[in-house]
């Protein structure tokens, strides 16, 4: 199953974000767009040894994930990071890491100082 | 991209009390906020019941809107006083969702005896699994505001950018 079938499989923006990400191609050009800003389709590909229609299938995953947004510029489509996403995705972490910050500081407390 | 979430805790109580602490699923409800239908044995499966914790008014009254919420909890591996491995669904607090059809995610507490106490560490992995509406949803009901969002992603674009 393709990203983008799992991304149709889920209503609106529900895609898998950490399933896009996980793949190699797609986290470098995700991580060059968030240093250099909106890139054209040519420039992504002269960066990678792979074919222009490589690249622009990644792309289109990450389009389906709403991670990266594309727009006509001249010839070629030129890129842009969606940092909503990835801010939803660090937040969610983020949420979880204080939960267990929390649960951590209780079982402290219960083994600290209670008795069994 | 972190799909792993790790904590490590320095505990000034006995291993054996903190191995107890863990692995006797009706002192695990104490601390952490839930009732357990059986202990934990390798290999079974758990339903866990939210009931408010005991050690922390002011946690217990945030547990208090899931009171009687239930989740599947499985037991995976049980090593004594060293780790206990299981898998559950993270932050599956809505009631409408039916959360056993999603991934797990696995949680793991693994105890070293130090000098004076023992070092907790727990890892909880697999989050790329789960769904991002579930994400979005376990984010968006923190009325916490995240002000650190943009340092999360700077950290995230600084971390990946050597791969």
């Amino acid at each position: 199953m393709s990203i983008a079938d799992q991304a149709a499989g889920h209503a609106g923006r529900n895609a898998l974000v950490f399933a896009a990400l996980g793949d190699p191609t797609r986290l470098g050009i995700v991580t060059r767009l968030g240093a250099r800003g909106p890139l054209s389709t040519m420039s992504l590909t002269s960066a990678t040894r792979l074919s222009r229609q490589a690249i622009a299938k990644h792309l289109r995953a990450l389009e389906d994930a709403d991670l990266v947004h594309g727009k006509r510029g001249g010839r070629d489509k030129v890129w842009e990071l969606r940092t909503e996403r990835l801010e939803d995705v660090g937040a969610y972490l983020a949420q979880i890491s204080a939960q267990w910050d929390q649960a951590l500081g209780r079982l402290r407390d219960f083994v600290e100082l209670e008795q069994p | 991209m972190s799909d792993r979430i790790e904590k490590k805790v320095h505990l000034r109580a006995p291993l054996e009390r903190v191995w107890q602490a863990i692995a006797d699923s009706s002192q695990f409800g104490v601390w952490f906020g839930v009732v357990f239908d059986g202990p934990f044995v390798a290999g079974t499966r758990l339903v866990g019941r939210i009931t408010p914790t005991q050690v922390d008014p002011e946690v217990a009254a945030m547990q208090k809107p899931h009171e009687g919420k239930t989740f599947t909890f499985i037991v995976d591996r049980v090593e004594p006083m060293r780790t206990i491995v299981f898998r559950w669904h993270p932050y599956a607090v809505d009631p409408d969702v039916d959360y056993d059809s999603e991934p797990m995610t696995l949680v793991t507490f693994d105890l070293a005896e130090v000098a004076d106490g023992v070092l907790l560490t727990i890892s909880e992995s697999g989050f790329d699994a789960i769904p991002l509406s579930r994400r979005a949803e376990a984010f968006t009901a923190n009325d916490g505001g995240w002000t650190k969002q943009a340092e999360l992603i700077k950290k995230y674009l600084v971390g990946t950018s050597a791969s």
